[in-house]
């Protein structure tokens, strides 16, 4: 079988209230694909539909999706994990062609959050966790991830304002891309001002400014095999590795709190599968759910020993023009996180920059780059990597 | 005829609990009798905590309570000032694991803990805690 490539990408805006249903959302994000993969519904074999469960009403969206995007009678299928429901989902598209089932598969990741509101989406996270014997405490995504927070802080002296660090990063990107919910610039000064919504208190150690942006959102991909990928693309990039991972739901089945194993062990399987190290990496997004989540994934991933992770943010090496640019397009803590859109919105701003069409976000000539999903509190993980 | 009568101890776990019906729903009796347990596989002497119906290594279904006794590690914690709904009524809480060695143990701590007498690595114990709601759980304290 030859290599499989991305042929085309898509995303709504990330916003908050979208005012339409769930299908003119995920629309959206299917059309800006197609238009950028200047393909017809016929060239599109299969259909992989992506969201988590229980944000809006509607059971088993792969169907009515597919209806609305005119991708029938081809087959559908609905794949969740979480947060990295749409990398999972290119994972399988992956395989669909890989094995020779399919040509041309769509990958569409979709979340209308604000369905339901803040507090009744931190139970319904809170639910992602295992129900009978850790959600009835009171538990919440802030809550699991602080508690890593506090961990790593403790095993190596991470401080609160090294985490912050990392947003006032994500906010300078948020700004630029006019695709993010959060456009509004934030600095370091505004964690120790009380005025200031960023130093709000969550979940101790975390506050406010260290927790994403909910939003409504839709991504899209388009996977094909190597001879249409040729065929229908100029600048096709590459799929050369990707991994997977889980590990136990209760916290009480782990042994490491100052990382998250699903990243490491997916990290591990996608360079082995693409031939490359941490030092090939020209470019990366990860999963930044929450400040600590991009600062644990800097040391998962090889970018930073553990505990040193901190030296690249104080070092700004992390940035547009540091040695390992990570989430120049806002991270989830400004661009937003609709759940099951991300992991294809993350994989679209690898795709851009591969192809050198990332506008002001622009990192100079990449040929290699990293995408770092993860669902649930460290629950699945999921590394991309592409090439040009 | 008569319903058949479903056994839901288990709606006492926790200030919500989302489960009715388990296996293990003597948990709830033995946090009645002031207990936090887990179980242990007869056959191939596996332990669980949180108690489980079914062992995974030997696939026998053949399980004994032994009760959580001594002390464990702090791993770490958090200290919520927002809460999912349904538990805003008991804000501020913080939930907490314990290392025994054998097994961890997820739970809060006890609401009494001021924040400077926490630290991670300290040694605490499970105590069992009726909510103001009638419902049962477990809570760390200082050792």
């Amino acid at each position: 079988m030859g290599k499989v490539g991305i042929i085309g990408v898509g995303q709504s805006a990330f916003v908050r209230g979208y005012p339409g249903s769930i299908k003119e959302l995920a629309f959206e994000g299917f059309r800006d694909a197609m238009l950028d993969a200047q393909i017809t519904t016929k060239d599109i074999d299969a259909s992989v539909i992506c969201s988590a469960p229980e944000y809006d009403k509607q059971r088993s969206p792969a169907g009515v999706l597919a209806e609305y995007f005119g991708l029938t009678p081809q087959p559908t299928f609905y794949v969740e994990t979480l947060c990295s429901s749409s990398s999972t989902g290119v994972k399988l598209a992956y395989s669909l062609i890989k094995s020779g089932l399919h040509d041309v598969v769509a990958v569409v990741g979709f979340q209308k959050m604000s369905e339901i509101s803040s507090a009744e989406s931190q139970e319904r996270m809170g639910r992602g966790a295992d129900i009978q014997w850790e959600s009835p405490f009171g538990t919440m995504m802030p809550a699991y991830y602080a508690m890593y927070a506090r961990r790593h802080m403790s095993k190596y002296g991470t401080t609160s304002e090294d985490l912050a660090l990392i947003r006032v990063k994500a906010a300078t990107y948020g700004q630029i891309n006019e695709k993010a919910v959060y456009r509004k610039p934030v600095t370091l000064d505004m964690f120790s001002d009380p005025e200031s919504a960023m130093s709000g208190p969550v979940a101790s150690p975390l506050r406010v400014g260290d927790c994403c942006a909910n939003a409504d959102g839709s991504s899209c991909i388009i996977v094909a095999n190597e001879e249409k990928a040729k065929a229908f693309s100029k600048k096709p990039v590459w799929i050369l590795g990707v991994g997977a991972a889980s590990t136990t739901v209760n916290l009480v089945g782990r042994s490491l709190f100052s990382g998250l194993t699903v990243g490491m062990e997916a990290g591990k399987q996608a360079y082995e599968m693409a031939g490359v190290s941490p030092k090939d990496i020209d470019v990366a997004e990860v999963h930044d759910c929450f400040t600590i989540a991009e600062m644990m994934a800097y040391e998962n991933l090889g970018f930073a020993k553990p505990g040193e992770g901190r030296d690249l943010i104080r070092g700004k090496e992390t940035y547009k023009e540091g040695s390992i640019p990570v989430n120049v397009d806002g991270g989830l803590l400004s661009k937003g996180h609709p759940i099951g859109a991300t992991g294809g919105s993350q994989i679209r701003t690898i795709v851009l920059q591969l192809r050198g069409e990332a506008g002001d976000m622009q990192v100079k000539d990449p040929e290699i780059g990293l995408v770092h999903n993860i669902g649930g509190v460290g629950l699945y993980g999921n590394v991309t990597i592409l090439g040009r | 005829m008569a319903k058949k009568e479903i056994d839901t101890r288990f709606n006492k776990f926790g200030t919500v609990s989302f489960t009715s019906t388990t296996k293990v729903n003597d948990f709830i009796d033995r946090l009645e009798q002031g207990k936090v347990s887990g179980t242990r596989c007869k056959k191939c002497g596996m332990t669980f905590f949180p108690p489980r119906a079914d062992c995974y290594q030997c696939f026998s279904s053949d399980m004994e309570w032994f009760d959580v006794a001594g002390t464990g590690k702090l791993v770490t914690y958090s200290k919520l000032e927002y809460a999912p709904v349904g538990f805003d009524g008991d804000l501020p809480y913080a939930i907490a694991l314990l290392d025994f060695g054998d097994f961890k143990v997820f739970g809060r701590l006890d609401s009494n803990l001021s924040d400077d007498e926490i630290q991670v690595g300290m040694e605490m114990k499970t105590a069992v805690n009726k909510l103001p709601n009638g419902q049962l759980n477990y809570v760390f304290q200082k050792a």
